[in-house]
């Protein structure tokens, strides 16, 4: 049967490979872009996990306001003076809570200089983020207190203003137009791109209020709970000492969002996945198109060999069995179409992933799915063929010129 | 062995009816030669077909060797075909991409012999129709004649009760179809029953009876005796 399949297969391989041709894109565009999905999933599930677990964040103005939302972020609500109060009320379920303030600015050390991510922050952020200082020390909270123009490093900016393998603590540097004595350089995180957690200078969170860019408010305060499993109880506790305190009776008008890093996960790991689906989507189209294409092949087939499959029925072959053997041949083309599109697929994602170095993910299901789709498309796209085949009548079959 | 009574088939084309067959009946026995005659449009190709179990009698009984024919269905038609009746057709119809051994084989990849007996009966067959030495050829290597004495091998396969030849040497010269129908003849003397159709007097000549039909019936059915020489 097997070999009956493959002869018949190879008396026209042009047009053989051209109708396996369809199966093998539809395939390949299918688990690349499955796979490279998942590989960015994972980058991203990687970095936001880097930045500490146990970890809520709260974020001013982010509700809604007569149906209008602002910007996370971009409001003012949130001040040091609601860390402190937060400090103050020892909740059971909070270990550590760092307020901070995010800006950009322009940092220059002599000729060098560098636009870089600037957090003001107070001594807890070391613990709430798991921060390793490879020299120096790290933000006290007496230089909090005294407004102190020192600022610890990362990496990223150590190199971008003193070049590789320097140690600056104790140089000066520039904050915008105010000297700061580096006290300290942190530990890589590693992160590229808009992602990168070396790329940062840490000031004193009262420096960057009052010196630097003369605000009162904080970015967001992150909250470390005891464990995962109050994640939820420090959420709601942390919300409502907050709406408390801004003298607000109604969680909906909250000027303040809590976000889990769950949330964060779930909402970042949900675009990723929808891009996903979406592509896959118009990956499997393409498979579909492929389908119809050995369809097609398989129904010029069943005319050509009508006369055979007459003789074939003549001789004793059953319905079945006219079937089985139709069906054999458009499962062998979707099927080696399946494997070839699966290589291509997965060289194609090794590729892509290698080229903006992401990690390579190959998950065995897609693998699965790529192999079981093709026999089936075999099945669901040659069975029609097939049945024509086997319900044409002998003499008629006989007869065909 | 074959038993036909009354058979009748009726072809409709839209509201137009067909009578092909007009209640034909005869009866074959076991080691006959018969010739079935009759010019085009006289119901022999029906006739064949019915007698094939290619398609079944409007109305009418057909018993092939003990068996009722005209009532069963399609897959029964088949299995039918494959163990009892051995066709030999005018276009020879084998497949263009086997070997002479592989075409002999077929019919018994349809009626379950083990694979490793097809090769040896199918080999044995072919030294019987004198191919013996043809066994890897493939059908556009052969002679018309050789490719009809594949046909024959083929339909030798499975020990059928009856071969029905269609025409067997209808596209063979003379000399050719001296040769198949010697070979009809030699398996007709080792006792198998062989019915052919024919429109040539000359071919019918090497069988032992003629039935000839005009318009869907039987107009003559006599035995030829043949002197020997």
């Amino acid at each position: 049967m097997i070999t009956s399949a493959l002869e018949a297969l190879n008396t026209n391989r042009l047009r053989t490979g051209l109708a396996t041709l369809g199966i093998i894109i539809g395939i390949g565009a299918v688990i690349a872009l499955i796979s490279l999905g998942q590989s960015g999933q994972k980058s991203v599930e990687a970095q936001i996990e880097s930045l500490g677990s146990n970890l809520l964040t709260v974020l001013p103005g982010a509700q809604s306001s007569d149906g209008l939302r602002g910007a996370a972020g971009g409001a003012t609500s949130l001040t040091y003076e609601d860390a402190q109060a937060l400090v103050v009320a020892r909740l059971t379920t909070i270990v550590n809570i760092s307020p901070e303030l995010s800006r950009r600015t322009q940092v220059s050390a002599g000729r060098n200089n560098t636009n870089t991510q600037i957090l003001g922050v107070i001594p807890t952020y070391i613990e709430v983020r798991k921060i390793n200082l490879t020299s120096g020390n790290f933000i006290s909270q007496q230089d909090v207190n005294s407004l102190s123009k020192v600022v610890v490093l990362g990496p990223q900016v150590v190199v971008d203003l003193f070049g590789e393998g320097v140690n600056p603590v104790g140089q000066t540097v520039r904050l915008g137009k105010l000297a700061f004595r580096v006290i300290g350089v942190t530990e890589s995180k590693g992160g590229s791109g808009f992602m990168n957690q070396d790329d940062i200078a840490f000031v004193p969170l009262t420096t960057a209020q009052k010196q630097l860019f003369g605000v009162d408010y904080v970015s967001s305060i992150s909250i470390e709970t005891r464990n995962k499993e109050v994640m939820t109880e420090a959420q709601n506790e942390v919300g409502y000492f907050l709406l408390n305190r801004h003298k607000l009776n109604d969680p909906s008008q909250a000027d303040f969002s809590i976000m889990s890093q769950a949330d964060i996960l779930g909402a970042a790991s949900q675009i990723t996945s929808t891009f996903t689906l979406l592509l896959s989507g118009i990956a499997a189209i393409s498979l579909l198109v492929g389908g119809i294409g050995i369809m097609n092949i398989m129904l010029v087939t069943v005319t050509e060999r009508t006369r055979e499959i007459g003789l074939r029925k003549a001789l004793g072959a059953k319905k079945k069995t006219i079937i089985t053997q139709f069906l054999f041949e458009a499962v062998i083309l979707t099927f080696a179409g399946g494997i070839l599109g699966m290589l291509l697929g997965i060289g194609l994602s090794f590729l892509v992933s290698s080229l903006i170095k992401m990690p390579f993910a190959l998950s065995p299901t897609a693998v699965i799915l790529a192999i079981s789709v093709s026999g089936g498309i075999g099945i669901l796209f040659g069975w029609y063929p097939a049945r024509r085949a086997a319900n044409l009548s002998p003499i008629e079959a006989l007869r065909y010129e | 062995m074959i038993q036909v009574k009354n058979l009748t088939k009726i072809y409709r084309t839209g509201v137009v009816e067909t009578k092909a067959l007009d209640g034909v009946s005869f009866r074959i026995d076991k080691g006959e030669f018969v010739a079935i005659m009759g010019p085009s449009g006289s119901g022999k190709s029906t006739l064949m077909h019915i007698l094939g179990a290619l398609d079944v009698p409007t109305e009418g009984e057909y018993f092939l060797d003990g068996e009722k024919v005209q009532s069963l269905a399609e897959d029964e038609l088949a299995d039918i075909r494959n163990r009892k009746i051995g066709f030999v057709f005018q276009a020879y119809n084998l497949l263009p991409r086997a070997s002479a051994l592989k075409n002999v084989m077929l019919p018994m990849v349809y009626g379950d012999v083990p694979r490793g007996e097809r090769e040896m009966r199918a080999k044995k067959l072919l030294d019987t129709v004198g191919l013996g030495d043809r066994l890897e050829h493939r059908p556009n290597q052969l002679s018309g004649g050789q490719q009809q004495r594949v046909a024959i091998a083929r339909a030798l396969a499975l020990g059928p009760a009856i071969i029905l030849a269609d025409e067997p040497t209808g596209n063979l010269a003379t000399v050719q179809g001296e040769e198949i129908m010697e070979i009809f003849e030699s398996l007709n003397q080792q006792g198998h029953t062989v019915v052919m159709i024919t429109h040539e007097s000359d071919i019918a000549k090497h069988a032992k009876r003629t039935i000839v039909l005009r318009d869907g019936r039987i107009v003559s059915d006599q035995k030829i005796w043949k002197s020997q020489n």
